[in-house]
Formats: structure tokens, C-alpha cells, sequence
């Protein structure tokens, strides 16, 4: 890691300055980490009164538990239909607001703003739209013919904490296109152009290829985003119901370890989806990196 | 673009103006929601214009909540949202400044571990680690108050690099001046880095007031006496119960989601700066 050539002296200073940081996070991220790790590693009863040592028994129980393998797949169709959805409406958009001059800044103010909706409350917009009983969405969509009911329809659960969760990623992954974008030399599109390639042919063969780097990374931020900051859509809509059906790795954790108080099998789960952060972060930052040299 | 194609442009703008529409629909919907009637939102269809009780919902709201709901009023909630993201926002900023300060420059043993220790935090959000915090922050007794309510959130990791990139370019001349001049380390860090940041503070002042204001699981895990709920959180209280009042409810959504709203659209600029730069 560089350095700086020269520093000032000090035997305190630099620890007293890194202090309040380290403290914070020892106590309040360390420590609690740590207790996850021992506390996965125990079973307590059902009164909380004793509690035994029972090595990775936990983890054997969740791989053998149906609802934990289904939440790992719920959890994973959500992650890419909420990145999928939200990336391609993002490029779309992006890549229209690039070929504009004049109206661009005006469009992307238009669009940018929802980043600042907290996700719980795009969770209870979406939910008030698709209210079976008041919505307006199940009123048009009762007049094709299709009853919409996220209350009894899984597969219709889904469909709405993905569209509350794609719906506020997409200002993040516009931003990002269009600084994507804005850096492609303009050179070599006018060069295509020349050579006589239609714009869609441009597109395909030039843009998206020089904008993987953003899209890769913008990939593993909304696959993070989906997993974790996604919480607050699924309590405030449909708590992971009906029948399990949107019961994320995350939406577990919480709802067996404060609602189910089984300790130990949440704390296990806590540690699986700390190896998940952990391989996620370091694809991101070798990736990245990697990206620098470019 | 590069030739011209007048279809092309318009269904370009086309493309753009469904797209905003689609982005604003939501919050569009929530409005008129706001401005209607007690009764009028059960009818099964919603009004697609804006109602004439606006007004008295948004006081009814701002002043008594939904008590049987279990939500103070909005104005409480919104005054603790507010703190809380102001505390956060803050601690942050300078816990960041420091600690990025003391490793840029500074020798010291244990700076690689300290470095690392903080680099080890971005791997932990919350959610991972919600029950030990939880039981963390009751020992400390810091249930039900502010400090519970931004002090766990304060250590950032993404700040701190930011900085420390940010740090790194500026040019060893400028240290080596101050030296010269008989600067301390605190003079150096007050009258040059600080002058020198001011951009990425402002830029990631508006990320992390945002990041502060929505929070949800955590105020939704530590507290349990009402005059502490927040606005993000306490919306999702009131929508729990059998039969929600929906007028009342937007009209909350609507003044949660305005602050953040407001400082995105004022600080455009610099929040976009601030997003791209600490991502990376």
C-alpha cells in the first residue's frame, strides 16, 4: 500500500486520532461479530434456560431445513430479477438521456431523485398500488381477466418486492450508465458510423462492450443491494409471506432470531450470509481493481 | 446522435418521458392518496386527481399521529429521523476524516492492523449481525435514545477510503511546506486538508443524511418506547394494522420522503459526485 514520502512524527497522536473509530468499530462491529460466530456454534432450549455446545450442528440443521434451501432460492431469484429489471430499464434509460444536449440535465434530475426514497417506503407505495382490495393496479389488471392477489399468490409477492426493489435501484444504476457512457470516446462511434453501422448494430458491437466494466460492477452492487438493503421492502409488505414465498436469507434471520428467538439457528444463518458479504466484497474490490488498470 | 434521425429523437423522448412517468407513478399515487377523505380510498378505485383534504390530512398527521396504531405524530418522528440522520451524518464525517488522517499520515505500528480492522467493517452490515448489536447496545443501556440510534452506525469504512484516496493526491509539497513553517499536524490537518476537502464533505454529506434518514431495522430493532419511533419506521407500524388509514398513511409518506428528496434535488451535483467517487 503506498505511502505518503514524508509524515509527521507523533506517538499518540495517530492513535488518539484513529481512536473513535476503532472503538466503534470493535465494540459495536467486531464484538458482535464474534458473538454471532460462538453463538451459531450453540443450541439454547425452548425456555432460553440452558444451552449446550453443539459444534456445526446448526449449520447441518439449516442445509437439511427445506424453508432455509427455500429462502437461499428466494433469495436468489429475487437478487436477479431485481438486478435484471433494474439494470435494463437503467441502460435504457441512460443510453436514451445520452443522445440528448439540451434536455439532459433535465431529464436526469427527473430520474435520479427516487435514490433518496427509503426502500421500506418504496416497499408500502408499491404495496398501497397493488392493494387487492383498493390498488390500482389490480383494478386495470381485473379488466384483462387477471385476479392479482399478493396476499394468497406467491409467485405475485415476488413480483411486487421485485418491482418495489428495481424500482429505487434505478436511478443508482442510471447514474452510473451515464457516467459509463459519457466516457466512451465519441471517436469511435463517428468511426462506426462512418464504416455504415446502424445504431443498434453500434450499440451491440461497441458501447455495451466498453461499458462491462460498469455493468459488472453495477451487477455485484445490486445483487449486494438486493440481498441486504432489501430488508425493509419485505417487513413492510409482505413479512416473507404468504407461505414463505418471499422469506429472504436476510428476512430469516431477523424473523428467527427476534420473532422465532431461535438463537443459535440465526446466529448460524448471520455467519452463512457473512460469507457471503465476505466473497461478494472481494470479487468487487479485485474486479475493481483490476478495472483501474483499464 | 450522430446522424440525425428525427423518429429516432422522438421516440427517444418518447423512451424517456414513460420512463419518468413510471418512476413518478408511485409517488404521484401517494400524493392524491394523501389529499383524499377518510372514506373515499376503500371505494376500490382510486381518484387519479389530487382531493381538496390535503390540508387537514397532512395537519391531522404532522400533529396526532395514529395513536391506535401505535404512531406518535409525524412531527415527533420526523424530528427523531432528523436527528438521527444529522448524528450519523456527522459522527461519520468526522470519525472518517480522523482516523483517514492519523493512516495517511502518520508511521505507526499496527497501522496495517488498524487499517484492516476498519477495511474488516465493510464486510459487516448490519443485517449480518443484528442480534449481537442488538444485545451489545442493551448492556450498554442505550436502547430507546439517540445515541443508540446513531452510535452503532457511525463506523464507516467507505468514508474513511474516500478520504484516504482523497488524501493520497494531495501533493507532498503541501506537507513539506507546513513542516517548513513550523506546522503541527493539527494546524496542517485544520487550515489545509480541511479547506482542501470541503467538496467530498459536502458530496458525501448528502449521501450519508440519506443513508441516516432511511434507516429502518435498526430504529425498528432498539426501540420500543413511541417518542423514539422514526418516520421510515413508523410508517411501516401504522400500515400493520387490519384496517390501515391510508390517507393518513401517505400523507406520511409523502413529508418522509421529502427531506431526503429535497437535499438530492438541491445538491445534485455534488451527490452525484459523491456517489460515484465512493463506490470505487
Amino acid at each position: 500500500m503506498q505511502t505518503k514520502r514524508m509524515t509527521f512524527p507523533g506517538r499518540f497522536l495517530p492513535y488518539a486520532l484513529l481512536a473513535p473509530q476503532v472503538i466503534i468499530t470493535l465494540i459495536f462491529f467486531i464484538w458482535p461479530a464474534g458473538q454471532a460466530l460462538y453463538q451459531s456454534l450453540l443450541r439454547e432450549d425452548a425456555f432460553g434456560l440452558r444451552t449446550t455446545f453443539v459444534g456445526l450442528d446448526n449449520f447441518a440443521r439449516l442445509f437439511r431445513d427445506g424453508n432455509y434451501l427455500n429462502s437461499l432460492s428466494v433469495t436468489a431469484v429475487f437478487a436477479i430479477g431485481t438486478t435484471l429489471l433494474s439494470m435494463a430499464v437503467a441502460l435504457l434509460l441512460a443510453c436514451t438521456v445520452n443522445r440528448m444536449i439540451r434536455s439532459r440535465s433535465t431529464y436526469t434530475t427527473l430520474l435520479v431523485w427516487p435514490y433518496a426514497i427509503a426502500p421500506a417506503i418504496a416497499g408500502v407505495l408499491w404495496w398501497f398500488i397493488f392493494n387487492p382490495s383498493i390498488g390500482i393496479v389490480p383494478y386495470m389488471l381485473d379488466m384483462v381477466g387477471y385476479q392479482w392477489n399478493h396476499r394468497t399468490s406467491g409467485a405475485d409477492a415476488m413480483l411486487l418486492v421485485i418491482f418495489a426493489a428495481a424500482w429505487k435501484q434505478i436511478s443508482y444504476n442510471f447514474l452510473f450508465f451515464l457516467a459509463g457512457l459519457q466516457s466512451i470516446p465519441q471517436s469511435l462511434i463517428e468511426a462506426a458510423a462512418i464504416d455504415g453501422a446502424s445504431p443498434m448494430k453500434r450499440f451491440w458491437t461497441i458501447v455495451f462492450p466498453l461499458l462491462s466494466p460498469t455493468t459488472f460492477f453495477l451487477m455485484v452492487v445490486n445483487v449486494v443491494y438486493a440481498m441486504f438493503d432489501t430488508f425493509g421492502i419485505i417487513h413492510a409488505t409482505t413479512q416473507g409471506g404468504p407461505a414463505q414465498a418471499t422469506n429472504t436469507l436476510v428476512y430469516k434471520v431477523y424473523a428467527d432470531g427476534f420473532v422465532g428467538l431461535n438463537l443459535g439457528s440465526s446466529a448460524a444463518q448471520s455467519v452463512i450470509l457473512m460469507v457471503i458479504v465476505v466473497a461478494l466484497t472481494v470479487v468487487q474490490f479485485r474486479f475493481i481493481e483490476r478495472r483501474v488498470n483499464y | 446522435m450522430v446522424e440525425n434521425r428525427p423518429w429516432a429523437n422522438f421516440f427517444a423522448h418518447l423512451t424517456l418521458m414513460v420512463g419518468v412517468a413510471v418512476v413518478v407513478f408511485p409517488v404521484y399515487v401517494a400524493l392524491v392518496a394523501s389529499t383524499q377523505a377518510p372514506g373515499d380510498l376503500l371505494r376500490g378505485t382510486l381518484p387519479m386527481l389530487p382531493g381538496a383534504h390535503g390540508i387537514e390530512n397532512f395537519t391531522r398527521m404532522w400533529q396526532s399521529g395514529v395513536s391506535n396504531a401505535g404512531a406518535p405524530p409525524a412531527g415527533t418522528m420526523l424530528w427523531n429521523s432528523f436527528i438521527m440522520a444529522m448524528a450519523i451524518t456527522v459522527g461519520k464525517l468526522s470519525i472518517s476524516l480522523l482516523s483517514a488522517f492519523a493512516i495517511v499520515y502518520f508511521r505507526f505500528r499496527f497501522r496495517m492492523f488498524f487499517f484492516w480492522l476498519i477495511f474488516l467493517t465493510l464486510m459487516l452490515p448490519v443485517e449480518v449481525r443484528i442480534i449481537p448489536t442488538f444485545q451489545v447496545v442493551a448492556d450498554l443501556n442505550m436502547l430507546n435514545s439517540f445515541a443508540g440510534l446513531s452510535i452503532p452506525l457511525i463506523a464507516s469504512a467507505t468514508a474513511t477510503f474516500l478520504f484516504r484516496q482523497f488524501f493520497m493526491t494531495i501533493p507532498e509539497e503541501m506537507l513539506e511546506a507546513a513542516r517548513v513553517d513550523g506546522a503541527g499536524p493539527l494546524k496542517f490537518f485544520k487550515d489545509i486538508l480541511m479547506p482542501l476537502s470541503i467538496t467530498n464533505i459536502a458530496a458525501l454529506f448528502v449521501i450519508m443524511f440519506i443513508y441516516g434518514w432511511n434507516q429502518y431495522l435498526w430504529p425498528l430493532l432498539i426501540t420500543t418506547d413511541p417518542d423514539y419511533y422514526t418516520i421510515v419506521m413508523g410508517i411501516q407500524r401504522m400500515t400493520s394494522e387490519e384496517n390501515p388509514q391510508w390517507h393518513l398513511i401517505m400523507a406520511a409518506v409523502v413529508m418522509a420522503a421529502l427531506p431526503p428528496v429535497l437535499v438530492i434535488l438541491f445538491m445534485q451535483r455534488l451527490f452525484v459526485k459523491g456517489l460515484t467517487e465512493t463506490e470505487k
